[in-house]
């Protein structure tokens, strides 16, 4: 909690210092908020989605391959299996056809062709003559099988049905497995006899053991009741059931994937080879096969991570950085703002103190001269007691003392606002009051000064200060356009249950149609030579917005003004809305 | 010497007239621009002590006013405002021959109007 707190940017906790100049609630913790969940959304989410695209373009790529890859591998293997079994039978076929039954049960004979046939056919292990009967009539070969009786074989049984037949591997007498190839050849009548060689499985074993085989691989041989005719490396020994299923029939060579027993997802390749009772299985781990795919992906899910870090940060970094600017340009123009509110108000209270000053000298004038009469009285002349012009003169120091104190009464009223806010006040005491200040420059300048609130307005809660502040600039704007002998009126009237609209009419020199719009903005002024800052009425409208209020003027050149304030008879100012006395205070 | 005071404060420019008048200076006074004019049609002053700020006509064209028929006269304002030295700095500016912020000392006014008089 306490690196947030260190981290946490100036503007997080500073929600309104906007609003206490414009009036709006500026929530920088929003904008921030905003702005980095946009830029992330616009950023994050299309690199997310282009990688998931990707990503998943890439992996079922590799997977293609390596299924076309398995595909291939089994349909070569398969072609090697069949053509050495075909080979074998082929051979077979022809010293049937290129020998008579005869030849063949010639021991020596059978002995010459079983040599030849080794020295170009490997893997045949001997050769036999069996008659219809089942007996073995000749045998060449490595094992003593002469004599042998095969008719409650199967595959005699199968060999005398179909002509040709190639069987699955097993042990037989010899106890050591093999398989054979038998071909049923007829003689007259229904006499016939077969020429059978066995073919050790070695061939076989080399045969599959060659293969390369990547990601753990596993070449093997089933007969369609799923047992092994060869060993596989994983799943069990020659003659053992397989673990796996075995695949439904498909003249073609086919691909599926599937899970071991363990669980451990394979990749298998198969085909059924054609005229025997062998399906080829070649079984691949996935997982092995996936490797560099998986150095791949992690390549992309890193990129991705770092990717998504960096964007985050740069974010984070960038939003609070703009949005700190943002806060401490607002704060600045805030402080600014109340600088000139406070300048301005300052440059008020002179013009008030100059006129105070003027108002106040007058009667100390008449004071002063009064005292110096008395004095004068008794220097220059005799008699003194009963003298009414002496006691006129103590009435006129009276009544100068009364003049002075009503205008220094009248001073603090003024200045009273800064320490209080909402109060129940008589409009109309508030414009005469205003109007004390002003009404000697009226008569200075033969400016007549209307005041009309009828009695039905009730008193008003709201802020003595800014309301005198407000009338104070509105009167004096409306005197700045006034010419000698022009005039003002202050009408009050009543606007529905919860308003009071007070208008300042005068018939000055109006604003032209262009300004009107321009009139309530910032340093918006036409009297700048004459020293007017162009705050006055900026100020004045929030003010006037800060006691619930509106402000409104109609003017036309030439012939007046109508400034209209519109007032809540109750106005809603917050508790801490008076930041002017605050800053006057400090 | 002959002076004319004018103010719109009337118990002002009255008693400042009879003090002046205690001290041997022939002073009258009006309340008014209007006044002081008809006064002069009649009656001739040596030196004139105005308020700048008087009702309808200022002191400052009241002042150009009389100019006009006695080129000699001399004069001398009186202000409720600022201070003596702001306004004696555009003294000669506004053609006045010495400011005077109220409230007066009679002693300083009559000094100012023997030094104006001799110039």
């Amino acid at each position: 909690m306490k690196i947030l707190e260190k981290i946490k940017p100036e503007f997080w906790d500073d929600e309104d210092i906007g609003a206490k100049v414009s009036g709006g609630l500026s929530n920088f913790r929003r904008i921030w908020q905003l702005t980095v969940l946009l830029t992330l959304v616009v950023t994050v989410f299309p690199l997310i989605f282009m990688t998931l695209v990707n990503y998943t373009a890439m992996q079922a790529s590799a997977k293609a391959e390596i299924l076309l890859h398995t595909s291939r591998l089994v349909s070569n293997t398969r072609r090697t299996v069949s053509f050495f079994l075909e080979e074998r039978r082929f051979a077979l076929n022809f010293i049937i056809e290129d020998n008579n039954v005869e030849e063949l049960k010639d021991p020596f004979r059978l002995g010459a062709i079983l040599e030849n046939m080794k020295k170009g056919l490997s893997g045949v292990a001997d050769l036999g003559i069996i008659d219809s009967s089942g007996m073995q009539r000749n045998y060449v070969g490595p094992y003593k099988l002469g004599g042998k009786n095969y008719s409650g074989q199967e595959w005699f049984k199968e060999v005398t049905e179909q002509g040709v037949y190639i069987s699955d591997i097993f042990l037989g007498f010899r106890n050591i497995p093999h398989l054979v190839i038998a071909i049923k050849q007829r003689l007259a009548g229904d006499s016939f006899y077969v020429l059978r060689a066995s073919v050790d499985i070695e061939r076989f074993k080399e045969l599959l053991s060659q293969l390369e085989l990547s990601g753990m691989g596993d070449a093997f041989i089933i007969n369609h009741r799923g047992i092994l005719q060869t060993p596989s490396r994983y799943h069990g020994n020659v003659l053992e059931k397989i673990s796996l299923p075995v695949p439904k029939f498909s003249a073609a060579t086919e691909v599926f994937e599937t899970r071991t027993s363990e669980g451990i997802p394979v990749i298998v390749g198969y085909a059924y080879i054609t005229d025997t009772p062998f399906i080829l299985m070649i079984v691949k781990q996935q997982g092995e096969l996936m490797k560099p795919w998986y150095k791949t992906r992690t390549k992309i899910l890193w990129f991705l991570g770092a990717s998504i870090t960096v964007i985050v940060f740069v974010i984070l970094g960038g939003a609070t950085y703009l949005v700190n600017r943002i806060h401490r340009a607002e704060r600045n123009r805030a402080m600014i703002m109340h600088k000139m509110e406070y300048s301005n108000k300052m440059a008020s209270l002179g013009r008030l103190a100059a006129g105070v000053a003027h108002e106040i000298n007058n009667p100390l004038a008449i004071i002063s001269e009064k005292a110096g009469f008395i004095k004068d009285m008794f220097t220059f002349k005799d008699i003194y007691a009963k003298d009414q012009k002496l006691l006129d003169t103590a009435d006129c120091i009276t009544s100068s003392v009364e003049r002075c104190a009503a205008i220094t009464r009248r001073l603090l009223n003024f200045a009273r606002h800064t320490d209080v806010s909402i109060q129940t006040l008589d409009l109309k005491t508030v414009i005469l009051e205003v109007l004390g200040f002003m009404g000697k420059e009226a008569e200075y300048r033969s400016i007549s000064v209307s005041v009309d609130v009828p009695d039905d307005i009730p008193k008003i809660r709201s802020d003595r200060g800014k309301l005198q502040e407000i009338f104070l600039n509105v009167i004096n704007n409306a005197f700045a356009a006034l010419n000698d002998g022009g005039s003002l009126d202050i009408t009050v009237k009543r606007q529905g249950d919860s308003l009071v609209s007070l208008s300042f009419a005068d018939n000055g020199c109006g604003i032209a149609e262009a300004d009107i719009k321009r009139i309530f903005e910032p340093f918006f002024s036409t009297k700048t030579q004459k020293g007017g800052t162009g705050l006055g009425l900026s100020i004045t409208y929030g003010l006037v917005k800060k006691i619930g209020g509106r402000i409104d003027v109609q003017s036309q050149a030439g012939k007046g003004t109508t400034f209209t304030v519109c007032l809540p008879l109750v106005s809603e100012e917050k508790e801490g809305g008076n930041t002017d006395a605050g800053i006057i205070g400090g | 010497m002959r002076v004319l005071l004018v103010d719109d404060e009337k118990e002002l420019v009255s008693t400042l007239a009879e003090r002046l008048s205690f001290r041997g200076i022939d002073a009258e006074w009006t309340v008014s621009a209007a006044d002081a004019l008809k006064l002069l049609e009649t009656q001739s002053f040596d030196i004139a002590v105005l308020d700048v700020k008087l009702p309808k006509i200022s002191g400052l064209q009241l002042k150009k006013k009389m100019q006009e028929k006695y080129p000699a006269m001399k004069f001398i304002f009186m202000t409720g405002h600022g201070s003596e030295e702001d306004f004696n700095a555009g003294a000669a500016e506004t053609g006045a021959d010495y400011y005077l912020v109220k409230p007066v000392k009679i002693e300083a006014l009559i000094e100012k109007m023997n030094e104006v008089l001799q110039k």
